[in-house]
């Protein structure tokens, strides 16, 4: 067995502060991916913005919010191909859009509508994951499986760093490396999880540090530099396409927002830090990065920002103009082939509900 | 007395008996510095340290698991876990040692832990935060079961599962947190485990129901007032049951309805209507009927008003079960 080699400790960079620290770059990025990229934040920041508005309005439930977590959903999906599989938890529930989802599905799904089913096949994008950890093990199958039956498409699995508490995260790391599944694991490391601590959390200097333990290559990167987090998965996919297995990136970023909508963290949060980490957001610093590059115009920010309201704009029409579920859908997709039963509760349902005694 | 919402009860029952008991601990997700995403533990960190109010990892296998090893260090813990649906991984805790470590000892040491979470739908949550797990905790061996209805039973309950030298999981109905207020007894108060509540006298037919089943049963009641006297039969402690009361007032009213959210197949309803069938056949005029959840995954929040058992098919079936 080859020995690995100890996780980096230090925080991989490559956007700089405009002053001090100077901007690197990224081989093979076109000044259009630099761009597309851009337009890839814009569009999550977007979503994640009216979201939070239409939960004000009543217009969507309970939301979680992942302001500042946009950088390391776009920058790690920009370096996947269309075949690679997204395993989402719900931080992750609107980066279908980045695969052609349309705004309605997600949006749906937080209506509480099952017109926020989708097809995992459709987008490789598999469902949203709300037991935490839980879905680690499935991408860890995916890869697995894939590699199993010869071709070529990897997977990532979004999870946050209360996750690796779970016992679900371990079991589902060990089987990828068992396994040498083509899996990347991306530990979204917002510091919280609700309103524990990181350091409530774990004694490890670093959760990058546990990929030593699963004999895996581990990264940690600057999780609000979206280019430092696609570098960084663009190489995880390299070694995972190469037969390498699995690797672990830390992306570290801070929970500048409320869990989800019906979390107040003013009982526990620093809310300096908070105000610190929001000065340094990940959507414009990175549009510092391509002003300074010179790539960049008032007029495409205007015009992609225009764009990506008009994707919200239609999506929450949609979803809103989607005719109440009929109450029929209750009984459906639990089964392919149900037993008799559920089409009688139905029928007894229907009944009774039309009035009707029995 | 003093009027408390239901969790309001529940965080005034820890206060009561974490001073009683000074080995009394609470451990969970959230428990300690935000006192609980719905602040049943509230206050607890401040009054009494981080030792006895601890914010654990992201782990409820880890969080049942330790609970087992602290009730060999003389500890009483008081598990939170964080949603009904977040249980599940502690599931093979509870089933291989919670539910034998004190038979496996040949009954010489005891594990007296409480398990509590907020159970049941009715809440516009998204997936997995609406389950109705009792069935999967009550087939358990070793291990008892209370769901309280009001915020009296509550506070009573969760004292008695404390106090048990048995493990005791508490079900409370999230939906009733905030929204339903009461009297609760102030000071040391426990609800005896295994004593079912007439929560409604009647003499024509009996609603059979627990949690959040008891406010809904009563509201049918309401609505068949004028047509039957109908009573409401609180069970409170799935296990053990008071047997005795669900015979009494199968006897006295001869037709039983039981009211359960969990999905129908193999449920705890179907538990109460095999003991009617054995020890009540003789009293009863018609079927035991159940009004249950279905057998499907709890549905998206716009369509869970249908998966609900309803007042409309609670009277629906006690109609059906008056014609005979
Ligand atoms: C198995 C399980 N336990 C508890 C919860 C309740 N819960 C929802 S989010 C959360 C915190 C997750 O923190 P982290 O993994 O850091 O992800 P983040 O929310 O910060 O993205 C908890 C405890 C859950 N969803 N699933
Ligand atoms: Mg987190």
């Amino acid at each position: 067995m080859a020995q690995v080699a100890a996780a980096e400790p230090e925080l991989r960079r490559v956007i700089g502060d405009g002053e001090t620290v100077a901007d690197g770059e990224v081989d093979g990025l076109s000044e259009a991916d630099l761009v597309a990229l851009y337009r890839d934040l814009v569009l999550l920041r977007t979503y994640d913005e009216r979201s939070v508005v239409y939960h004000r309005q009543g217009r969507i439930g309970t939301y979680a919010i992942f302001w500042n977590h946009e950088a390391m959903q776009a920058g790690a999906a920009f370096a996947l191909g269309d075949d690679d599989w997204i395993f989402p938890s719900y931080r992750e529930s609107a980066i279908g859009l980045l695969r052609g989802m349309p705004a309605e599905t997600i949006l749906s799904w937080w209506r509480g509508h099952p017109a926020g089913w989708w097809n995992p096949a459709d987008y490789n994008v598999a469902s949203i994951s709300v037991p935490i950890a839980t879905h680690v093990p499935h991408a860890a199958g995916l890869a697995w499986g894939k590699k199993l039956r010869g071709e070529d498409a990897c997977a990532i699995a979004f999870f946050g760093d209360g996750a690796t508490s779970e016992g679900a995260f371990h079991e589902g790391a060990n089987f990828a490396a068992v396994m040498r599944a083509p899996l990347v694991l991306l530990c979204n490391n917002n510091g919280w999880a609700i309103s524990t601590p990181l350091s409530a959390q774990t004694r490890a200097e670093a959760l990058v540090d546990k990929a030593v333990g699963y004999g895996m290559p581990g990264t940690r990167v600057d999780g609000a530099d979206v280019l430092a987090v696609y570098e960084a998965t663009r190489e995880a996919v390299e070694r995972a396409r190469g037969g390498e297995g699995p690797s672990f990136i830390e992306a570290v970023t801070y929970r500048t927002a409320p869990h989800a909508t019906a979390d107040d963290p003013r009982v526990y949060i620093d809310l300096e830090r908070v105000e610190a980490e929001k000065k340094r957001e990940c959507v414009g610093r990175y549009e510092g990065y391509l002003r300074r590059l010179g790539v960049l115009s008032d007029e495409a920010v205007e015009e992609i920002r225009g764009d990506a309201a008009d994707v919200m704009r239609t999506g929450i029409g949609a979803a809103e103009a989607e005719s109440p579920a009929d109450i029929g859908l209750v009984f459906e997709h639990a089964y392919v082939d149900p037993p008799p039963s559920l089409a009688a509760d139905l029928a007894d349902l229907r009944r009774i509900l039309g009035g009707s005694s029995g | 007395m003093a009027e408390l919402t239901l969790v309001e009860a529940i965080n005034d029952c820890f206060h009561t008996e974490l001073e009683r008991d000074e080995n009394v601990m609470v451990l969970g997700q959230d428990v300690g510095r935000a006192g609980g995403v719905f602040r049943a533990t509230a206050g607890l960190l401040d009054r009494f340290g981080a030792d006895r109010c601890v914010d654990t990892p992201l782990a409820e296998a880890g969080i049942l698991g330790s609970a087992v090893g602290l009730c060999m260090a003389g500890w009483r813990p008081v598990c939170e876990m964080q949603y009904d649906a977040f249980s599940y991984p502690a599931l093979d805790q509870l089933i291989t040692h919670v539910g034998r470590y004190h038979w496996r000892t040949g009954g010489r040491m005891t594990f007296p832990l409480t398990i509590r979470m907020p159970y049941g739908g009715g809440v516009r949550a998204p997936e997995l935060h609406d389950d109705s797990p009792e069935t999967y905790y009550v087939h358990t061996p070793g291990v008892k079961v209370a769901i309280p209805s009001t915020p009296a039973d509550a506070k009573g309950l969760l004292a008695a599962a404390i106090r048990d030298p048995d493990p005791v999981v508490v079900f409370e109905p999230k939906l009733h947190y905030r929204t339903m207020r009461g009297d609760v007894p102030e000071g040391d108060y426990v609800v005896p485990l295994g004593q079912a509540r007439i929560a409604r006298e009647g003499s024509d037919l009996t609603l059979v129901a627990y949690g959040s089943m008891v406010p809904l049963s009563e509201q049918a009641a309401d609505a068949l007032a004028g047509e039957a006297s109908v009573e409401v039969l609180d069970i409170r402690t799935l296990k053990p049951l008071d047997e005795e009361a669900l015979l009494a007032s199968a006897a006295k009213t001869g037709r039983v309805v039981i009211v359960q959210e969990a999905p129908r197949v193999a449920g705890f309803g179907a538990e109460l209507a095999a003991i009617l069938a054995e020890k009540a056949m003789l009293d009863l005029r018609g079927p035991v009927v159940r009004v249950t959840g279905f057998d499907v995954p709890y549905p998206y929040w716009q369509i869970e008003d249908a998966y609900m058992p309803s007042v409309e098919r609670v009277v629906d079936a006690a109609r059906r079960l008056l014609r005979f």
